[in-house]
């Protein structure tokens, strides 16, 4: 789950009109609300209705928080909006991540192309060292075949200039050192107790006692940032190749 | 040995977990370690070669592990197990992976079901296949998935036949060369059994049987009318291979209406039959119909099991079947030839083969008006849960029911087929009282298909059977014991209450030079080892 960060709350606090102030995890639970319920039709990016953005602000009939809130509970007769169960709290949440994500987006982005970001993910960005794409690349890294769907650009845009600044439960990178020294480094697939279980830089499951373990703990992530690697053009065109990887396999 | 080269050795022993290629599913035999198939071999032998435990250790084991499933179904699946990664089902089709050795969880793959997958008998899965770096399921939706063995991901995903036909999937994909070969349960539903293999790779079909032949196809004509389309002759359970010949065989399920044969007149093929088929066309080679019209539900979808043996003094490949019907078989794998065939329980349908090996019916033991005393029970002589054919005993180990028996009883008029697939008879389950019936082990010569010992339980048994080159037998039944015997006598070796009905097939692998044995019980599986 991404987590708002602090500035956006600030940010938010200062320009949303909302009726009261909610908390980041407020913001947090909107945001999963919004994807269960609301990103099958209006898209990650809550731009795919005609007319409709909600991730930049652009309402059809809304302009208040609290037309947002009656639309989202009472929906739009003779459309495909429908009507929820939600109540004034849970609407309302789903409101304020609509506006930390339109306020987040202030600024304009570079618009980025995704054919040039595919050939610098092969290429110069090395990405799919770690990253998996269909069948290509490694599994050492979160699988990217779906991120389209999972992801909204500028959440993998922070991910590339700050990789550590968020980093999904399943996808956390873990060490072990071993009684001889022998170090291992992987994603964490399951932490108990008493054991651990990871899949290592070499795409090997590994499961350790740790009673058999000099020292174990959590590691900082291998993903390097690319703000100084990629220039702001290359950065968007990256990020708009990863928006396209929707493989519907699963669906 | 000094530490160092000990720590090599056991660093070696953590073996990486390489591709698995057809060649190693091939010859397990190479890699006593690991289990690469649903019976351990393409042979179905369910024969283990470790040999960590033995008669004599075998009572010094003790539980390792156990995992729960997050499910109320029968947990049926077997394990597979590669380089210590053991791949197990959640019933009904989510696919979990755990260390082999302390049971702890790498990943799981969650399946939702199309609501419309509806199945007769239990919301069940025998377990998965693995070939390449890929994980094979069949579904409830009649559908098969291929995930990343190393994440769960799913890579392909392909419709085998239609949800709303009433097809499902419950066995673990047989792999063969490039190919995952799956079949189609239903058969109670009427839905007309397939084999289909798919390319493993893709998910690409490559070819597809029907298991009711069309019109115009030899066997066809042993169904009255259009009872053909509604025949039923499903495929639940997995097959076996033959490199030498490249025939897979799949056992078939019984023609449905299952209890009530007066609108399917005929021998209805290809129903409780073997059939061979051409591994890379799905061509039938040879067919043999266990029970033409049968009219008890006795399916023949126990696995195949092939050994290569010396039978009245001379080399043959052979096929050994213990079959729901009650009798036990052996027959030529190559040419499908009938050698030998006997009642491993009390029958009374038969009372003997013609030359060809076509059972001579008793008359009257068929649904009568009054009623008529079936010997085996409509739920078999034995099920669907794997035998096991030992290579060092010789000796063929199945799970049976004795002396157990169904009163059918005639409807007043045949229903419609399709309104009432299952048949207009009704059934009188005679298992009451222990004299009527109780399960047992029992130790099969191949020889003369006599019994060379018992092991008895006081109730019927669900639970398959695995031999070791130990020469331990592991099996259980639905008391919820599990329990090891001497594979050469019977006799009772350990024995653990696990509290849960055993209702799949034990199996065996080692990590770090460590044996262990798992079985599934109730909704878990247990773990066992030697005491260290």
């Amino acid at each position: 789950m991404r987590f708002i960060t602090a500035a956006v709350v600030v940010l938010l606090a200062t320009t949303a009109s909302a009726q009261q102030h909610e908390t980041a995890a407020d913001i947090e639970d909107g945001g999963r609300v919004f994807r269960s319920s609301c990103a099958n039709c209006h898209g990650q990016d809550g731009d795919q209705v005609a007319g409709v953005d909600l991730g930049r602000g652009q309402f059809k009939r809304a302009q208040s928080d609290a037309d947002l809130i009656g639309i989202i509970q009472k929906g739009i007769p003779s459309t495909g909006m429908p009507a929820t169960n939600f109540s004034n709290e849970q609407a309302a949440r789903v409101v304020a991540y609509l506006r930390s994500v339109a306020a987040s987006r202030r600024g304009g982005a570079v618009t980025g192309d995704a054919a040039r970001g595919k050939a610098l993910f092969d290429g110069k960005g090395s990405c799919a060292a770690c990253h998996r794409v269909g069948m290509a690349g490694s599994r050492v890294g979160p699988d990217l075949s779906t991120i389209g769907l999972q992801r909204r650009a500028m959440e993998l845009e922070q991910s590339l200039l700050d990789p550590e600044a968020d980093v999904q439960v399943s996808n956390r990178t873990y060490r072990v050192v071993a009684k001889d020294g022998t170090a291992t480094t992987g994603r964490l697939l399951n932490i108990d107790s008493f054991t651990v279980q990871m899949l290592d830089s070499k795409e090997q499951l590994r499961s350790f006692m740790k009673s058999d373990l000099r020292d174990f703990g959590f590691a900082p992530s291998p993903m390097p940032s690319f703000k100084a690697r990629l220039n702001a053009q290359e950065i968007a065109d990256v990020v708009s190749y990863l928006v396209t990887l929707k493989d519907r396999t699963a669906q | 040995m000094t530490a160092r080269v000990l720590a090599l050795v056991v660093l070696l022993a953590a073996s990486l977990q390489a591709q698995v290629t057809f060649d190693r599913i091939l010859h397990p035999e190479k890699e006593p370690q690991n289990w690469l198939s649903y019976s351990g071999s393409l042979f179905n032998q369910r024969f283990s070669p470790l040999t960590q435990i033995t008669t004599v250790s075998a009572k010094n084991l003790e539980l390792q592990w156990i995992w729960q499933a997050k499910s109320l179904e029968k947990y049926e699946a077997t394990s597979i197990v590669v380089d210590g990664v053991l791949y197990t089902v959640q019933a009904p089709n989510d696919v979990v992976a755990l260390d082999a050795v302390t049971g702890r969880p790498y990943w799981t793959f969650t399946y939702e079901n199309l609501p419309e997958a509806r199945v007769c008998c239990g919301r069940v899965n025998r377990g998965v296949a693995v070939l390449g770096d890929m994980v094979y399921m069949g579904t409830l939706d009649a559908h098969l998935l291929a995930l990343d063995a190393k994440t769960g991901r799913l890579l392909w995903k392909t419709q085998v036949a239609k949800t709303g036909e009433r097809y499902a999937i419950t066995h673990a994909p047989t792999i063969v060369k490039d190919k995952v070969i799956v079949g189609t349960a239903g058969g109670d539903f009427g839905a007309r059994g397939i084999v289909a293999a798919f390319d493993a790779k893709t998910g690409k079909e490559v070819w597809r049987i029907h298991t009711i032949p069309g019109p115009g196809e030899p066997g066809n004509e042993t169904w009255s009318g259009e009872s053909w389309k509604t025949g039923g002759a499903g495929v639940w359970n997995s097959g076996a291979y033959d490199p030498e010949t490249n025939l897979v065989f799949f056992g078939t399920g019984n023609p449905a209406p299952d209890w009530d044969g007066r609108q399917r007149l005929g021998d209805n093929l290809y129903s409780d039959s073997v059939l061979a088929l051409d591994a890379d066309t799905g061509a039938l080679k040879w067919h043999y119909q266990f029970t033409p019209h049968d009219e008890v539900d006795y399916d023949s979808t126990q696995v195949p099991v092939l050994a290569d043996i010396n039978w009245r003094g001379r080399p043959r490949k052979v096929m050994l079947w213990a079959n729901r019907n009650g009798l036990s078989y052996v027959l030529d794998r190559v040419t499908g030839e009938f050698l030998l065939g006997k009642p491993f329980v009390k029958v009374n349908w038969m009372d003997g083969f013609d030359p060809k090996g076509r059972p001579q019916r008793v008359p009257g033991k068929v649904p009568t008006k009054e009623g008529s005393m079936v010997m085996p029970t409509v739920l078999g002589a034995t099920n669907w849960a794997p035998p096991s054919y030992s290579p060092r005993t010789n000796l063929f180990y199945v799970g049976a029911w004795e002396n157990t028996g169904t009163v059918l009883t005639e409807g007043l008029s045949p229903r419609a087929v399709g309104r009432n697939p299952m048949g207009q008879s009704t059934l009188t389950a005679n298992l009451n009282k222990q004299e009527d019936g109780y399960g047992v082990i029992r130790a099969l010569d191949p020889q003369t298909l006599e019994k060379k010992w018992d092991f008895p339980m006081n109730d019927i048994t669900w639970g398959g059977v695995l031999t070791t080159a130990g020469d331990v037998l592991f099996s259980g039944g639905k008391e919820g014991y599990f329990f090891a015997l001497d594979a050469r006598t019977g006799a009772l070796l350990w024995k653990v209450a696990l509290g849960g009905q055993i209702n799949s097939g034990p199996m065996s692998y080692s990590v770090n030079g460590r044996q262990y044995v798992t079985v599934a019980a109730g909704t878990g599986l247990f773990t066992f080892a030697l005491r260290q």
